[in-house]
């Protein structure tokens, strides 16, 4: 037990040290900085176990390249990291693209993935850059239990409508002022729905309150692994209501080539189906970040 | 408890956020509220607004506060001078009261025949006031230390990093484990603090534990 | 500071007001929230309290276990029983009584305890029973520290109860996350403003109901 306090106290002294200096032996995992190097870059993450995932991808790819970096994940939602991005707090994050297009620009038109990736530049402004996206994407998507489904032959949110009542959805409580929350269920599919406000992205409490029927149907990210875990069927959008979401790292000026060139390099590897992978070893296997990210980068030749 | 093994390092880390938040404010909620504890004391017609004012405040839910706090002081939302304040100021809530009666229980009597032994005023408080109030103030004390170190953890919603983080993330994951040792090592903290501050006690008041025997 | 005023004039607009999901409902199951996690605790706490406070015994485990108990951080509770119960009001409701029990707990013992021992004594040369001198003597005259610590209890819980919206539930939590999360901080400041406002309902109660029992002993 003794060991253990120990072990606890050594961990939070270096904790410390990690984030109170631009001490390089703060991060163990480090190669000693050249002389080259781009010096210290601050990688931050959603309050998203999947988003903090993607971070850490960045910052080990980052880090063999023979950069510092100071890790701050789990920083909450867009209105509270947004704002420290744009003052030059953060220097690489990794966002979703149609999101943060209509976050940035409540009147965006565009409908397509490419249409929005080419509006994010302008609607960032000064000082932040989008890199080249991933193809993968994790987006807000409709869910209904199989049985459900199969009882009401549903295979598309536009079957919602035949229930011919109001539709409950499980969701974050920011659904409802979402353009593909109510209002656009109703105006594209002609569907009712109200919000069922449950605060955990769509993570296993919004899951059972579905199979416990609290709600006829939530909204749960494309890229989560309980989707398929609980054999969960997502109803098709064919009128494209939710606009594409990829991968995409934004990222400050203090991001030179030769970072940029490392981010690049994570993204190009980084299909759908390997981010779901990555989801489920953290929710299943409960693995760290770190943990994750290592094997990740490692079985893909990225940290040599 | 094999996720704790494998995550000792993250819990080490928030535990010392933690007590980054807490332990300045518990400090500071502890020094305003004397001068204004000892306002309402020595001033009758003060007290019941004072109380009720400071009572209020702990009426503000903590999460607009942690929000709305940045636009009135400048701070950034997850600045640590942010959540020090808005913790203080729930720190205050509970330690005015304390103070307020812990001085007022000293009683005229005594203040006099200080006075009357040759004692300023200021020599008074600090002399004789505030070592007579002293038990009354541990007892408040503890009680904002073990509250202020439970309540940093809703700062975790916006992103600040504590022991809370633990609760947000184990929340999305569906980790029990996170979640319990995230409530466990708060419990924890507190009762460890408190029992410091029973220590301090005894070491600053010595003839509280005689007066026991 | 200009927030405020849009917040004041959020919580007026007839538009807002009405409707399951308005800030009627809202308020009145905030309310609702409220009395049923002080009841809950009182049920529980103050039996124990008196029976602690009566018998003079296990005062050292209550104090330890109230410490620790309000060292619960009561978002860590909604979001473990919400885990293992799912989303509805169980699960706040159980992290809000947990919030109240210490402050009526240590309400109803401190309240005997406070009472002067010849007091007792007197009762006891009077012949009366356990039963007579608690329901009697010691309940009467522990009244007003138990309302006290019913009213500081209340306090917390009426602020902590926004908490039930993170989990599914209702009251005026709802205003506070949707605000928070769509950036409509007249929203989120309307619904912290109106939370406090109960709270100052119920301190105006409890501030008659305390002068009332002083008023009542002092006759008796």
């Amino acid at each position: 037990m003794k060991t253990r306090i120990a072990a606890l106290v050594a961990a939070g002294a270096l904790a410390l040290t990690a984030c109170s200096s631009s001490n390089p032996l703060g991060s163990p995992s480090a190669p000693a900085p050249s002389a080259s190097a781009g010096g210290t870059l601050i990688v931050g993450s959603q309050q998203y176990y999947s988003n903090e995932i993607i971070a850490e991808l960045y910052a080990q790819s980052l880090e063999a390249k023979g950069f510092t970096i100071t890790r701050q994940y789990q920083i909450g939602q867009r209105e509270v990291y947004l704002p420290e991005l744009q003052a030059g707090k953060i220097d690489v994050f990794p966002e979703y693209s149609g999101n943060l297009l209509q976050y940035l620009d409540k009147k965006a038109t565009a409908s397509t993935g490419e249409e929005v990736l080419a509006a994010l530049p302008a609607a960032l402004g000064q000082g932040l850059r989008p890199l080249t996206a991933a193809s993968a994407t994790d987006q807000d998507s409709y869910n209904v239990t199989a049985d459900f489904a199969k009882a009401n032959s549903l295979t598309s949110i536009a079957d919602l409508a035949k229930l011919n009542r109001t539709i409950k959805v499980c969701g974050n409580s920011e659904l409802a002022k979402r353009p593909y929350g109510p209002t656009g269920l109703k105006s594209a599919y002609g569907v009712d729905a109200e919000v069922v406000p449950v605060e955990d992205s769509g993570g296993p409490l919004t899951i059972k309150a579905l199979e416990d029927g609290k709600c006829d149907t939530a909204d749960i990210y494309s890229a989560d692994p309980s989707i398929a875990s609980n054999n969960l069927t997502t109803l098709s959008d064919p009128k494209s209501l939710v606009l594409p979401q990829n991968v995409v790292p934004i990222v400050s000026a203090k991001v030179n080539e030769a970072a940029a060139a490392a981010i690049d390099a994570v993204d190009a590897k980084l299909s759908t189906e390997e981010l779901v992978q990555l989801n489920a070893l953290s929710v299943t296997k409960q693995q760290s970040s770190a943990v994750i990210a290592k094997a990740w980068l490692t079985s893909k030749g990225l940290l040599g | 408890m094999g996720w704790v093994l494998a995550n000792l390092e993250l819990i080490g880390s928030r535990t010392v956020s933690h007590l980054l938040l807490a332990v300045p404010a518990i400090v500071l909620s502890f020094v305003l509220a004397l001068p204004l504890g000892w306002f309402a004391a020595t001033h009758q017609w003060s007290r019941a607004t004072l109380l009720t004012a400071a009572g209020l405040l702990y009426a503000i839910p903590s999460l607009p506060l942690f929000v709305v706090l940045p636009t009135i002081l400048g701070f950034g939302v997850r600045d640590a001078a942010n959540v020090i304040v808005a913790l203080t100021l729930y720190g205050l809530a509970l330690m005015v009261r304390s103070a307020a009666d812990a001085l007022a229980s000293v009683g005229a009597p005594v203040r006099l025949s200080s006075t009357a032994l040759g004692y300023s005023a200021a020599g008074r408080f600090w002399q004789v006031e505030l070592p007579l109030a002293g038990p009354v103030l541990l007892a408040g004390l503890r009680v904002v230390a073990v509250s202020t170190i439970s309540l940093v953890t809703v700062s975790s919603l916006l992103g600040v990093d504590n022991l809370g983080l633990l609760f947000v993330d184990g929340f999305q994951r569906g980790i029990l484990a996170e979640v319990l040792t995230g409530i466990i090592a708060t419990v924890v903290l507190a009762l460890v603090i408190d029992a410091l501050l029973v220590l301090l006690g005894r070491a600053l008041m010595p003839w509280t534990r005689a007066a026991r025997r | 500071m200009n927030y405020f005023t849009e917040a004041i004039a959020w919580i007026l607009d007839p538009a807002n007001a009405e409707g399951s999901g308005g800030v009627w409902a809202r308020s009145a199951e905030h309310l609702w929230y409220t009395l049923l996690a002080v009841l809950l605790a009182s049920v529980i706490a103050i039996p124990l309290g008196y029976l602690v406070g009566h018998t003079g015994r296990g005062r050292g485990l209550v104090v330890a276990s109230t410490g620790a108990a309000r060292a619960l951080p009561t978002l860590g509770v909604v979001t473990l029983v919400g885990l293992i119960l799912g989303i509805g009001l169980v699960a706040p409701l159980v992290a809000l009584v947990l919030l109240a029990v210490p402050s009526v707990l240590a309400g109803a013992y401190a309240g005997i305890e406070a009472i002067d021992p010849r007091t007792i004594d007197a009762a006891r040369a009077m012949g009366m029973s356990d039963w007579q001198l608690l329901t009697r003597v010691e309940i009467p005259l522990g009244l007003p520290l138990l309302l006290g610590g019913v009213r500081s209890a209340t306090l917390q819980v009426v602020a902590t109860a926004t908490l039930a919206a993170y989990v599914g539930a209702g009251g005026l939590g709802r205003f506070l996350f949707l605000g928070l999360k769509t950036q409509d901080y007249p929203q989120m400041l309307a619904s912290a403003l109106l939370v406090v406002l109960i709270a100052l309902i119920l301190e105006a109660l409890f501030e008659i109901a305390e002068r009332v029992t002083a008023r009542r002993l002092h006759v008796v």
